[in-house]
């Protein structure tokens, strides 16, 4: 097993190596980044946005709840919502999200792209075929996922408003008082920080699963499953690592 | 030209390949023939790169392919064209996007020098006129003709065929053989052809090479296979008993 996971991960690193080169054709790799960040951008915002409308909703009426009775004021809620959101739940939740849907596309989109000999036609032109097909995806989800982490983090926090004024919970006033309490810039970059590593695990996971797959639809099939799983894992141990040393 | 020599290949304790020797001429088509499992796909795969051999060398007339890098490979690939057994055009692309993918990739020419190649090729391969469909919009056949115009856009030297007739109808394949091999004929480059398509090897086999479990075992032009009395040949081509009825009746009017 242990020899079997260090074969991928050189595999893994190795894929990665030979990414970077110069481009055959710099507007074909421009073109293609384009139409990635749409792909991963455009075709996610509106999953993104509801995931993120209802955890803040679920976050802000769960800490009211926990605080009822307390001597804890209620603008604290505001306060918890912008944090959680900001440090945890926008980059981390929305970064598992999109390897689900994401992740598993692109390691289809490659798979299928190998199994119906596309990679090889890519490879006899003299295509160098990693750097285009997977430097394009990466660097699109490099600008685009933090972009949505960003939108994710808005939605959720006026998600927790709407939660709390509608419940009766929290007064208007109080929650934006909440929100503008206790503010670190500090928890802004860590958010961006992870969402740059989440953005890039999940799509070099996904593009390696689907580089290397073999057989038929089965295989690609569960290669998909193994790139939203593999990158799930690996976000949430990286989020682990970067709270260690962000924190 | 192109010059295999020594082939072998093994994928862990199976030997696919066992040293195997073939020329492939040029203004030829060079057909490789044989059953599933002879080798065919293995070694037209070592003749593009897409694998190496355990041993042995392919020469690119005085150039020895195998022992070039990943760099200096690519000189040689573009003067590569391929068509695939599932034609592998790129499915977001239309046809014209899909021809004009080299031309994109590799060539500096203006947008409308790109179209007048494309409107070209598409022309050679019988086309015109459905450049902005897409490949799930079109037939099989169209498919390997698309497939086709995109291998020759940048006017290769070589030309390789992986099963170019599979899945396709007799007429159709018949159509897709004449137009490989007057391709072949009129831009006198060096095509080979893997097929177990008895009509191609009758049609347009210039010089055929037979794979048996991994060895060469005969070679030819589609002019021996009537008569050779080579029994792997023989077993392979006439495999039917219909097809030996009709063998004997040949020789019988040649005779």
């Amino acid at each position: 097993m242990i020899t079997g996971l260090l074969h991928g991960f050189g595999r893994y690193l190795k894929l990665m190596g030979s990414m970077f080169s110069r481009p055959e054709r710099f507007s074909m790799y421009w073109k293609e980044t384009l139409r990635q960040m749409n792909d991963i951008g455009v075709g996610s915002v509106v999953i993104i946005g509801l995931i993120a409308l209802f955890i803040g909703a679920v976050t802000a009426v769960q800490f009211a709840y926990q605080l009822q009775g307390g001597f804890i004021p209620a603008y604290y809620i505001g306060y918890i919502v912008r944090d959680s959101t900001i440090i945890e739940l926008a980059p981390t939740i929305s970064c598992l999200v999109l390897a689900g849907k994401v992740g598993s596309n692109i390691a289809a989109e490659i798979g299928g792209m190998r199994q119906k000999e596309q990679i090889d036609a890519l490879e006899i032109m003299g295509v160098n075929t990693a750097a285009y097909l997977i430097l394009p995806k990466i660097i699109a989800a490099l600008f685009v996922v933090p972009l949505l982490v960003i939108i994710g983090a808005g939605v959720s926090i006026v998600g927790g408003f709407l939660a709390s004024i509608s419940t009766g919970m929290v007064s208007a006033p109080d929650y934006i008082l909440g929100l503008h309490s206790f503010f670190e810039p500090y928890f802004v970059f860590m958010m961006m920080v992870k969402s740059v590593v989440f953005a890039f695990i999940l799509t070099s996971v996904s593009c390696y699963k689907g580089f290397y797959v073999e057989g038929g639809s089965i295989e690609l099939g569960r290669a998909s499953t193994q790139a939203v799983v593999y990158s799930n894992i690996l976000i949430l141990l990286a989020d682990y690592i970067i709270a260690l040393i962000l924190t | 030209m192109i010059r295999a020599e020594n082939i072998y290949k093994s994928f862990g304790e199976q030997e696919v390949l066992k040293g195997i020797s073939a020329v492939f001429e040029e203004g030829k088509t060079n057909l490789l023939i044989g059953r599933s499992g002879a080798g065919k796909t293995v070694m037209l795969k070592i003749l593009v790169g897409l694998l190496d051999p355990t041993k042995g060398s392919v020469w690119y007339g005085d150039i020895d392919f195998c022992s070039l890098n990943k760099k200096e490979r690519k000189a040689i690939r573009q003067d590569i064209g391929m068509l695939f057994q599932g034609s592998a055009l790129f499915d977001s692309m239309t046809v014209e996007e899909n021809v004009r993918f080299p031309l994109d990739m590799f060539t500096k020419l203006t947008k409308a020098e790109k179209a007048k190649k494309v409107d070209k090729c598409l022309e050679r391969v019988d086309l015109t006129g459905n450049n902005d469909k897409y490949p799930g919009e079109v037939s099989g056949g169209m498919q390997k003709r698309v497939g086709i115009a995109r291998s020759i856009v940048l006017d290769p030297k070589y030309l390789f065929c992986d099963e170019p007739n599979s899945g396709l109808d007799p007429k159709t394949s018949m159509v897709i053989d004449e137009l490989i091999h007057n391709i072949t004929v009129d831009n006198n480059i060096t095509t080979i052809i893997n097929t177990h398509d008895m009509n191609s090897v009758m049609e347009i086999g210039d010089h055929i090479n037979l794979l048996h479990l991994g060895e060469l075992a005969w070679v030819g032009t589609k002019d021996d296979v009537l008569e050779s009395e080579d029994e792997i040949l023989q077993d392979f081509i006439f495999a039917s008993p219909f097809l030996q009825r009709l063998r004997k009746g040949a020789l019988q009017n040649v005779g």
